[in-house]
């Protein structure tokens, strides 16, 4: 054992002159220089030039499925706005007459004049669809803003002050008690429907649940060193609030909001289901299923139910879709 | 005994919790269109009569004393009368049945949805971007997206039409339950295997899932005596709620099958404007949700010892 080791260390020994040797032949003086004191050089770092977002945003559009769906998505956006200017387009609340008789043309099936057919008064189905996609949207983004907003705003003072936790969480205990389906019936029934009341209703119950989600999120970032080092440093609290804890906050709301245009979707047709949606003169997608639910029994007038779901399923499974390839993207680590 | 103090001081909690929501609710209710207090025969009522009505309901004091004589009237379990559902007929003696005919079809259904969706769920983290996790994903996605209102009527029109059963339930004949059970329980599995899914595969990166896969447990093993028993504890605390809720039925399939249940209560209330059976309806459901919450906090406790058994401590969040 012993001389084994003995041996090796010795083998080991002569290689190391051998390298000795070598090295002071090739490495003379004068291969080193002092260098001159640079003030930027002496900054530097090298790491690659890493940013978070640019990162996102390579994941996120590496799949073909999420960019395929994105301009999907975006196509029938702008399509939804252009639509009413392009030519040949109808008035999605003109009632049609048949010219010579004077009778409404009822339940035209789909045809070259009516691409998506009439429905049971005579209007344009096809005209219809987007006019109900605009209002549905519309809706769905304001409530998914306005939610967004009331929700931070809350959820953020919220985890942040330490003293107040104790008061918000009972007012949210009282807030969340209320089934949120019982509480905007209610109120749309006191206010009257319309489309200020549906939105009101919606931002009323829509944003505890982000306030919620964002307080538990800041409870976790707030006591970081680094804030903790920046509290140390005399920093305003609204400053660590904006500036170091909101931004990690980023992905978390972005996938909220997007999810809350197709919740506000199901809740609009909900809404009309129950008979407390918007008046047939604002065509809504939720009040377009609910006609459409009316004629299902009747075989041939099955198209006047299925173009509504179709638009309503179309967005919500892009925004579902979108919604979790950005949550995915935005997790650091799924960068490369 | 600790686990006495918790209880005790949590259920005092929830009593104040519960005193502010009904009192809330009733507040929000003053504000209902007055015409729910006339009946059918409002429009033809001359304005004294209207204020009579109103003045015997006690509705023209001011709030405070309407909320008084509400609590009084709630702690003899008195709710009022209907006006316009069933004429003079308290609103307790019509919610009671359609409770008990909403609770069984729910209770049928919550057992359906743990039942295939829990495993379903497990099924698909198993074999993540396997056969059977994209087709749960395309399922979850179709439930998700087609509105419920929907695919319940095709579910209605496709049974009825290749099965021949009956579109309407019938009281007593129990294949025109199948139809309506399988509507509730869809979405329901749906959001159980999502949900158990995303925990599974959340759990499969923690350090104690590597540690016992180290340590040479099967990941079969693994996934049975460690994930899923920790998937149980959010479990424990929603399924109180569950419970619960399926006394207050679901208005969509309710509707559609014409079940006698609770579901459409509340809507059919606020739409023939009777104003104290849309009361009595709100209430019990605040209350219901109140108390739903508290046993769900409780099961929790009882289910995972780490949480500590101080009440001072924030609440649950």
């Amino acid at each position: 054992m012993f001389s084994q080791f003995h041996l090796k260390n010795r083998l080991y020994d002569k290689m190391e002159e051998g390298i000795k040797e070598k090295l002071e032949e090739e490495l003379t003086d004068d291969l080193f220089t002092e260098a001159p004191f640079n003030a930027k050089e002496a900054e530097t770092t090298s790491f690659e030039n890493y940013s978070y977002w640019r990162s996102t945003l390579k994941v996120f559009l590496s799949k073909k499925t999420t960019v395929f769906i994105l301009s999907f998505l975006l196509i029938l956006l702008v399509f939804c706005f252009v639509q009413p200017y392009l030519p040949g387009q109808k008035d999605p609340n003109r009632i049609f007459n048949n010219p010579e008789t004077g009778i409404q043309l009822k339940n035209v099936a789909p045809c070259a004049e009516f691409w998506f057919g009439t429905n049971t008064i005579g209007q344009d189905l096809w005209s219809r669809i987007w006019a109900g996609t605009r209002t549905s949207l519309f809706i769905g983004s304001v409530t998914a803003v306005v939610s967004a907003v009331i929700g931070i705003a809350f959820g953020c003072i919220w985890g942040y002050a330490k003293k107040m936790d104790k008061v918000f969480t009972e007012i949210y205990n009282v807030l969340d008690n209320i089934p949120y389906t019982v509480l905007r019936t209610l109120i749309t029934y006191i206010l009257s429907p319309s489309l200020g009341t549906m939105i009101f209703v919606m931002c009323l119950t829509g944003w505890i649940g982000i306030a919620r989600l964002i307080r538990n999120l800041v409870l976790v970032v707030r006591d970081r060193e680094y804030n903790l080092a920046s509290r140390c440093l005399g920093t305003p609290a609204s400053k660590i609030i904006i500036r170091n804890v909101v931004p990690q906050l980023v992905s978390v709301i972005m996938l909220e909001t997007a999810l809350a245009i197709p919740a506000a979707i199901g809740t609009e047709v909900y809404l009309t289901y129950i008979g407390l949606g918007l008046p047939v003169s604002i065509p809504s997608l939720g009040n377009l299923i609910n006609e459409g639910r009316m004629v299902m029994l009747v075989s041939s007038l099955r198209y006047q139910l299925f173009f509504p779901v179709l638009a309503v399923s179309a967005i919500t499974i892009s925004f579902y879709a979108l919604g979790n390839a950005f949550s995915d993207a935005s997790d650091p680590r799924n960068h490369k | 005994m600790d686990m006495l103090k918790y209880s005790i001081g949590r259920l005092l909690r929830s009593l104040i919790t519960l005193f502010i929501v009904l009192s809330m609710v009733f507040l929000l209710m003053r504000l209902m269109p007055v015409e729910g207090y006339f009946g059918a025969r409002g429009d033809n009522m001359a304005p004294e009569v209207k204020e009579q009505i109103l003045k015997s309901l006690g509705l023209l004091d001011p709030w405070y004393k309407q909320l008084v004589s509400f609590w009084g009237r709630l702690l003899h379990g008195d709710l009022g009368e209907s006006i316009v559902y069933r004429r003079g007929a308290s609103c307790a003696s019509i919610i009671g049945p359609k409770i008990a005919t909403s609770f069984r079809f729910g209770i049928v259904s919550l057992l359906i949805q743990n039942i295939v969706g829990l495993p379903l769920g497990v099924l698909m983290a198993n074999k993540k971007n396997g056969v059977v996790d994209k087709l749960g994903n395309v399922y979850i996605l179709i439930i998700n997206a087609v509105p419920a209102a929907v695919y319940y009527l095709l579910l209605q029109l496709g049974g009825s039409n290749i099965f021949g059963i009956s579109m309407i339930y019938r009281p007593g004949d129990v294949s025109t339950m199948i139809l309506p059970v399988i509507c509730l329980s869809l979405g329901g599995i749906a959001t159980n295997a999502m949900w158990m899914r995303r925990y599974m595969v959340d759990q499969m990166n923690m350090d104690y899932i590597r540690l016992a896969k180290a340590k040479g447990l099967s990941s079969k093993k693994v996934a049975f005596s460690h994930v899923v028993r920790n998937a149980f504890i959010p479990m424990a605390q929603s399924l109180p709620r569950s419970i619960i809720f399926t006394l207050a039925g679901s208005l969509y399939v309710e509707s559609l099958f014409s079940i006698p249940g609770m579901g459409a209560l509340l809507v059919t209330a606020i739409q023939r404007q009777d104003n104290t059976l849309v009361q009595a309806v709100v209430l019990l459901f605040s209350a219901m949700s109140v108390v739903s919450m508290l046993l769900g906090d409780i099961a929790m406790v009882i289910c995972d010892p780490r949480i500590k058994l101080t009440s001072g401590k924030g609440g649950r969040v």
